[in-house]
């Protein structure tokens, strides 16, 4: 490599702008700041040598080059924002509406939103965010992220290390805030650099040469930010692996004790109760209000969580020992081992189970010839009744439709809607009537019935939507989270700034500041600090055209 | 006196506050050149009016707490009105340390109209929904607001930059674009005029829609321009719409929305045209004059650093506290929701903004167009998406 020696006697990587020690620029390398011509120098980076601006020859260089490059990541930044606008156009797919004609996509766009959905869905925008090109944009600025900030962080900590309080006069007149004063005593320069200590600069001394600075880590915001995203991005990553992240969606019904999806038999649910509960309009602090629809304000159940002592025991009736007793309500979810339930759907009033009774055809009084109820759930293939009838369950529609061939089926397995094709026996018979039973509906399908079957009595209940998940890569993006504030604080909030008071040849007093950002902050302390004194304000040449 | 009326009295009381407050900065603004930037007698009157206006809607925030039970930051009017308190605190802390009156001019007026378009939504006290109840609302809500209230002082310095400096002599793509901006705000002064005077006439059509089968009953609060699809008007005695919401815009309230929208662009177009009339001559170029004795460098170093400040607030309320607070209600941290989407966009902009600033040496002119866009989107965030895409947060 080439290093370059400095006339001060530092010897600087190959590529520096501006001497690591001194300051001074060195002159075949301006270019690459763009500092020719110009009567101020660029103090982006301290002028540090710059591995993206220095070798450019193999592909390797190239590829670094690029990433390295800000206005390729703010590129990057520019295309998912407008992606990401693009995605909100019309709803992804999983806000299809539950009222929609159709929730499947292929339907639903055309559907609503004509041509321009049918586009929309043709061009994969329905999911958006899940799109492989829309994750390899992601990913890409992951890589700029990184390569960006080993390109300056290194060579950066490198130049503030080694940085010297004495500077070439190159340097400090071509610095945005410079002064010159003559006449300047060193009691002088004591009281000046009292007052940069008393505003808590750092003051670094050497043969008369003064660098007052403070602030220095604020440049490493950047850096410690970058280090949050890429956490959080590698988080994001390890989110797609099923062992850091499950989740899980289950209906339970009120009254019933079912296995937890996804924990191995290990965990039992049983849902005591499902509360809706919505606004009481008496309520007097609403009273002004008009309430066009009542408000839901608490979704509720209550549950008992079990754990199964011999999950692991094939074909055992597991045992089960009550671990958790809660009431899940949305915003207050319930925990235990490394799960979560969350309270997320329910659907009032499903038939619990119906009793029906059976009479002769022609009695006007319906008399009851004997009782039967089924468990719509749980529906058994054949009823014994005392009075000596059997019914046999020939056909269950739990939710009942008519199809376009006119045939009788079951749109979901819930009980909805529910219908039946039940077979009568009489006692110490072999021949049995056929009956369709449904809400609404008792239809013979003879017309020649002895007995008919009557609906007698129905029972609800409530059920409810529970979402599981076990998401182990939450303290990733906590700590990946937590990183980037600190490193934006650390790089917004403070300041990195440097005042250089060096003694010219000639004896008179070179003043010189640069701050990485709040200019009026910085001639703020200098106004203060020369208070007093001989040494002039220091004069900002680069005041934008007024 | 009960305490609704405290509430609504006190946030009445600041209204009027901040618009004195405005003219003693205005006042301000014309004394002689050796005396701007400095504290002057008439800036810290306008200050000490603002605070006091501050103080004041805090009386409304602290009670409306108290009669609702929850912080009030729960729809769209006490949101708006919040954000609106926020920009004023932003205000208050960037003046103090800049003492600027310019910034006075401009910021104050321009909240005043956000807590003015606050107002035409409903104030109506109504309970808490389940999805809401949480402790986490008032700390995302209100850090979300605070972030933006800040981004809005670079908003307000960034537009004050590029009237102060584009050139006004001849028409240019640039003075035009300015001009539009300026129009944008004219809209939202139109919507606040025309909701107003029909709310004062107490203003009343309904119509009858049929949806899904359905009778549904639309009211109207303005002449009814669009009327809703497939709908029969029931008042009598109103004015007989002129065409009915196309087909594609969706949901219940399309017609009224569009109704409104068309209103504002009267309202707004009108009280534009007649502002032109008057001043003869562009607004941002009637303006520029007003701003000839602030430094161009002070406003870009202002529009900077309230980015600086604001962005990690906002990350901090509209990310971070979002995530979390998305987790417990929602079992998600993130979803995609149109509102998450838009809180992302509005970050990935900021941080856009910043990286041109700070590696591609983006000041002045075009760090003032790219202020002024940050807050387009902010106000696209509060209003498109809350009014018209289907999302997740749309609690008003």
């Amino acid at each position: 490599m080439n290093k370059i020696k400095c006339e001060c006697g530092h010897i600087n990587p190959e590529g520096t702008v501006l001497c690591e020690a001194c300051g001074k620029p060195v002159e075949e390398n301006q270019h690459i700041d763009g500092n020719d011509d110009k009567k101020l120098l660029n103090m982006r980076y301290d002028g540090s040598a710059r591995r993206s601006q220095t070798f450019k020859k193999s592909l390797i260089d190239k590829i670094w080059g690029f990433f390295s490059s800000v206005k390729v990541g703010v590129w990057l930044i520019v295309l998912t924002l407008v992606a990401s606008i693009f995605g909100t156009i019309f709803p992804q797919e999983q806000f299809i509406p539950q009222d929609a004609v159709s929730r499947d996509p292929a339907i639903f766009y055309e559907d609503r939103y004509g041509i321009f959905g049918l586009i929309y869905y043709q061009l994969g925008f329905h999911h958006m965010y899940s799109s492989l090109w829309f994750i390899i944009l992601i990913a890409l600025i992951g890589v700029s992220l990184v390569i960006c900030s080993l390109d300056r962080f290194i060579p950066l900590f490198r130049a503030l290390r080694n940085q010297k309080p004495k500077k070439h006069k190159k340097f400090l007149s071509k610095q945005r805030l410079y002064s010159e004063s003559s006449n300047v005593d060193d009691a002088d320069i004591d009281k000046l650099v009292k007052n940069l200590k008393k505003s808590r600069y750092k003051i670094t001394e050497e043969d008369g040469h003064v660098l007052a600075e403070k602030g220095r880590f604020s440049r490493w915001g950047p850096y410690v930010n970058h280090i949050g995203l890429i956490i959080i991005l590698i988080a994001a990553i390890l989110r797609s692996t099923p062992i850091m992240f499950s989740e899980d969606y289950m209906w339970v019904r009120e009254g019933e004790q079912r296995v937890i999806p996804g924990t191995n038999n290990k965990y039992y649910i049983e849902n005591k109760d499902f509360i809706l509960e919505t606004q009481n309009a008496n309520d007097e602090r609403f009273q002004e209000a008009s309430l066009e629809e009542e408000i839901p304000v608490n979704y509720q159940t209550d549950v008992v969580i079990y754990e199964a002592k011999n999950a692991d025991v094939v074909g055992a009736e597991p045992e089960l020992e009550p671990i958790l007793t809660y009431s899940i309500q949305m915003n207050n979810p319930a925990k235990f081992d490394k799960y979560t339930l969350y309270q997320q759907g329910y659907q009032l009033n499903e038939f619990k189970n119906m009793s029906f009774k059976i009479h002769e055809t022609d009695d006007e009084k319906e008399e009851s010839l004997g009782n039967f109820t089924i468990d719509l759930t749980n529906p058994e293939s054949v009823y014994e009744l005392d009075s000596g009838f059997r019914v046999e369950l020939t056909n269950y529609y739990p939710d009942y439709i008519m199809t376009e061939n006119g045939n009788p089926a079951s749109e979901t397995d819930h009980p909805r809607n529910p219908a039946f094709v039940v077979t009568v026996y009489p006692p110490d018979s072999d021949e049995g009537e056929v009956s369709f039973l449904g809400i609404g509906k008792n239809i013979d399908a003879t017309g020649e019935n002895e007995y008919k079957v009557a609906i007698e009595d129905v029972e609800f209940r409530d059920v409810s939507g529970i979402a599981i998940s076990s998401d182990r890569t939450l303290p990733f993006f906590i700590l990946g989270a937590t990183i980037f504030m600190i490193g934006v604080i650390q790089g917004m909030y403070w300041q990195h700034r440097r005042v250089w008071i060096n003694r010219d040849k000639d004896g008179s007093l070179l003043l010189a500041a640069h701050t990485n950002k709040n200019w009026y902050g910085i001639k703020r302390d200098i106004e203060k600090a020369i208070e007093g004194t001989n040494v002039s304000m220091a004069r900002d040449q680069q005041e934008l055209d007024e | 006196m009960d305490l609704y009326s405290i509430s609504s009295n006190a946030l009445l009381t600041a209204f009027i506050l901040y618009l004195l407050a405005t003219f003693f900065f205005g006042g301000a603004i014309r004394q002689n050149k050796s005396e701007r930037n400095k504290q002057t007698k008439t800036g810290t009157i306008g200050l000490v009016i603002t605070i006091i206006g501050f103080v004041s809607q805090l009386v409304y925030f602290i009670t409306r707490w108290v009669i609702t039970g929850h912080a009030p930051v729960s729809n769209l009017f006490e949101f708006t009105t919040f954000l609106g308190m926020s920009m004023i605190f932003a205000f208050i802390i960037i003046y103090i340390y800049y003492k600027n009156a310019f910034l006075g001019v401009f910021a104050l007026p321009l909240a005043t109209i956000i807590i003015a378009y606050a107002s035409m939504f409903s104030t109506d006290v109504v309970p808490l929904q389940a999805s809401l109840q949480n402790y986490w609302l008032s700390i995302h809500v209100t850090t979300v607001a605070l972030g933006q209230g800040i981004l809005f002082i670079s908003f307000v310095a960034g537009l004050m930059y590029l009237i102060r400096q584009i050139d006004q002599t001849k028409l240019s793509w640039r003075n035009v674009m300015l001009e539009l901006v300026i129009y944008c705000i004219f809209l939202f002064i139109g919507f606040i005029a025309v909701t107003t005077i029909f709310n004062v006439l107490s203003y009343e059509a309904t119509f009858e829609v049929e949806r899904d089968g359905q009778l549904v009953i639309a009211e109207y609060h303005l002449p009814p321009i669009a009327a809703p699809k497939d709908s029969t008007l029931l008042s009598e005695n109103v004015m007989k719409s002129w065409f009915e919401a196309p087909a594609w815009m969706h949901g219940d309230e399309a017609g009224r929305k569009l109704n409104t929208v068309i209103w504002s662009f009267f309202g707004g177009s009108l009280i534009y045209g007649l502002a032109l009339l008057i001043s003869r001559r562009r607004i941002g170029e009637r303006l520029q004059p007003l701003l000839k004795g602030v430094k161009p460098d002070m406003l870009d170093e202002i529009m900077y650093r309230s980015v600086a400040i604001g962005f990690p607030v906002f990350t901090l309320g509209g990310l971070i506290f979002a995530a979390i607070w998305a987790q417990i209600a929602w079992g998600r941290f993130w979803g995609w929701d149109p509102k998450e989407v838009w809180a992302l966009i509005t970050w990935f902009f900021y941080a856009a903004f910043l990286h041109l600033r700070l590696s591609r040496g983006w000041h002045g002119e075009k760090s003032g167009w790219l202020a002024v866009i940050g807050f387009a989107i902010i106000m696209f965030n509060l209003i498109v998406v809350n009014l018209v895409l289907a999302s997740l947060h749309s609690y008003a």
